[in-house]
């Protein structure tokens, strides 16, 4: 090997993956940014027209209903799956003879599908032969539980399985971060007489503050992207009442063949993403050099 | 006295302790023990029967239609040819990304140059973006490449997007390596590929376990590339999955559902039950940046 290959090697074998980064995922936003400043309709066509597709979006009512929908379910979603993960990894460290065993219980659903996930629910949630079917069928005719095919209430449904699926993993998160405490701090306060509770409220949780902030980053960006869980259990119906930006982005850009509309809608979830996750690497990695 | 209360106290704490994790575990539990009951139903007891009832008469047809007959649009051949598509693509996919991310992730930690701090930051910023913002410059480019709609396009959009974590995964754990240890082996003599293959990679097993159950799950769970880089032949298991559940003619057969269902989890299912560890930490370390 030549001195000169040798001393370049690890910037040899570093480049492929650059130009990679570079052209598909830098050059695509770069792309898809152009695109959402144009008229596109079926075809790309690339001559600029302002912000036509954005104000598009702005009054779009299919749109709007994906925003609401998305605040709705990652709000729901995140706060639901954060108290409940956090309430199971507390549970969970009293000591529990069984824990390997219902540890691996509550977090399986993380290892399945979107698409299994929202097939289990939908069946699960069909009205006529799901769980309305069977409490009525134990005697409270009157008991009623729709939501999946309620238009105002369809949206729920998509949080009740989004949080039976990443709640387990919230949990793993916390485990791990209450076992990460002190335990000499936790043990001196014990012997202080100091009862459990107030251990958690007053020394462990308070300690675990970067845990939730990365949980929260890794259920909003999954909240955002939601895309299988939603086509799965509801294709966004009854109607558009469970859209997302996410579907209504796949339909415009497959199905109805407005790729400036596509390509808008893209950018704005790529917005959000980047105005939760961009102050976090930005702290993360600052605190990392210093 | 005072210390027979406080142990009763405890007893009655222990147990409401243990019935909780014991619900919450129903609760994770029930949509796997329906999906299973029902697939081995048959549909006029599914009819007559409630959700919960364990099944009568055990069949298996509902898991033999789902296999090799069930149809996904105008194709009825059931999921069979499509787990084999996800084969297909989730092994070359998992081991070129792994393969690629370790000796980014060796070049990062070990090798630092002018700008390789940048190359990584780039990455890692590509972790996030919502794939969404790539998918209509991408479609077009797999058809400039000429491999849209084909296995090696699937294979190739994953490696692309895997990327980000698996040089996060290997560049984490090489960092924590002294370079004491790089060094002393220049001085000996040995290249850059000689120091990779024999001493980082021996030392790589762990990273390589939870990198390639990481990228396992995520290219066999992965629903929005197989859906929009795919054509009738060439589907990943969770498109055909969605397409035999929502498929709307003739009856519903919710019992080869739920069989396609769990025939579509199993891989990913058995990697969990299996490495369940490594799964955990890789979905750790995926948040949790180290």
């Amino acid at each position: 090997m030549s001195k000169w290959l040798q001393d370049n090697m690890p910037k040899i074998v570093l480049a492929p993956s650059f130009i990679a980064v570079m052209i598909f995922v830098y050059g695509f936003i770069g792309w898809t940014a152009w695109v959402s400043l144009t008229r596109s309709r079926l075809m790309p066509r690339y001559e600029l027209d302002s912000f036509i597709q954005y104000e598009r979006l702005a009054t779009s009512p299919r749109f709007e209903t994906a925003m609401i929908n998305l605040f709705i379910f990652g709000a729901l979603f995140i706060i639901i799956a954060m108290v409940l993960g956090l309430l199971l990894a507390i549970l969970l460290d009293q000591k529990i003879r069984t824990e390997g065993a219902i540890r691996t219980i509550y977090l399986y659903p993380m290892a399945l599908s979107m698409i299994v996930t929202g097939t289990a629910w939908k069946w699960i949630l069909n009205p006529g032969l799901g769980l309305e079917a069977m409490v009525r069928g134990w005697g409270f005719e009157n008991f009623t539980f729709d939501w999946l095919v309620d238009p105002d209430m369809a949206i729920y449904t998509i949080v009740i399985a989004a949080i039976w699926q990443s709640s387990g993993f919230v949990m793993a998160l916390f485990l791990a971060g209450l076992r990460s405490v002190d335990g000499e701090i936790i043990k001196a306060a014990q012997v202080d007489g100091i009862p459990n509770w107030r251990v958690y409220t007053a020394i462990i949780i308070p300690s675990m503050a970067p845990i939730f902030l990365s949980a929260f980053i890794v259920l909003a960006h999954l909240a955002i992207k939601s895309f299988d869980l939603v086509i799965a259990l509801t294709g966004g119906g009854p109607g558009y009442a469970t859209d997302l930006p996410a579907t209504y982005m796949y339909a415009m850009a497959f199905s109805r063949g407005d790729i400036g509309q596509a390509a808008s809608s893209a950018m704005v979830m790529m917005l959000v993403v980047f105005a939760i996750v961009v102050p976090y690497l930005y702290s993360e990695l600052r605190t990392k050099d210093g | 006295m005072v210390r027979s209360q406080n142990q009763t106290t405890k007893l009655v704490l222990r147990v409401i302790l243990y019935v909780a994790l014991c619900v919450f575990a129903l609760f994770y539990l029930m949509p796997l023990f329906v999906m299973i009951t029902t697939s081995l139903k048959s549909l006029d007891e599914i009819r007559t029967g409630d959700l919960m009832s364990l099944p009568r008469d055990v069949t298996f047809d509902a898991w033999r239609t789902a296999w090799s007959e069930a149809c996904t649009g105008i194709q009825c051949e059931g999921v069979r040819p499509f787990f084999w598509n996800s084969v297909l693509i989730a092994i070359p996919g998992v081991l070129i990304s792994t393969l690629v991310g370790a000796l980014n992730g060796y070049v990062v930690a070990q090798w630092r140059f002018k700008g390789a701090n940048i190359f990584f930051a780039l990455m890692l910023f590509g972790c996030f973006i919502p794939f969404q913002v790539v998918l209509l410059p991408m479609a077009r480019m797999l058809g400039v490449m000429g491999i849209a709609g084909t296995i090696p396009g699937l294979v190739f959009v994953h490696v692309i997007y895997g990327l980000g974590f698996t040089t996060l995964f290997f560049r984490n754990y090489y960092v924590s390596i002294p370079d004491e240890l790089t060094k002393a082996a220049k001085v000996d003599g040995a290249g850059f590929f000689r120091i990779f293959w024999s001493i980082f990679l021996p030392l790589s097993l762990p990273i390589i376990v939870v990198t390639v159950i990481w990228q396992f799950t995520q290219i066999w769970n992965d629903f929005l590339f197989g859906v929009s880089f795919s054509q009738a032949g060439t589907q990943p298991v969770t498109v055909a999955l969605n397409n035999i559940v929502n498929s709307t003619t003739g009856v519903k057969e919710y019992n080869v559902d739920m069989a396609a269902a769990i025939i579509a989890a199993l891989p990913t299912l058995f990697v969990y039950v299996v490495a369940g560890k490594y799964f955990i930490r890789g979905l750790t370390a995926g948040s949790v940046k180290g």
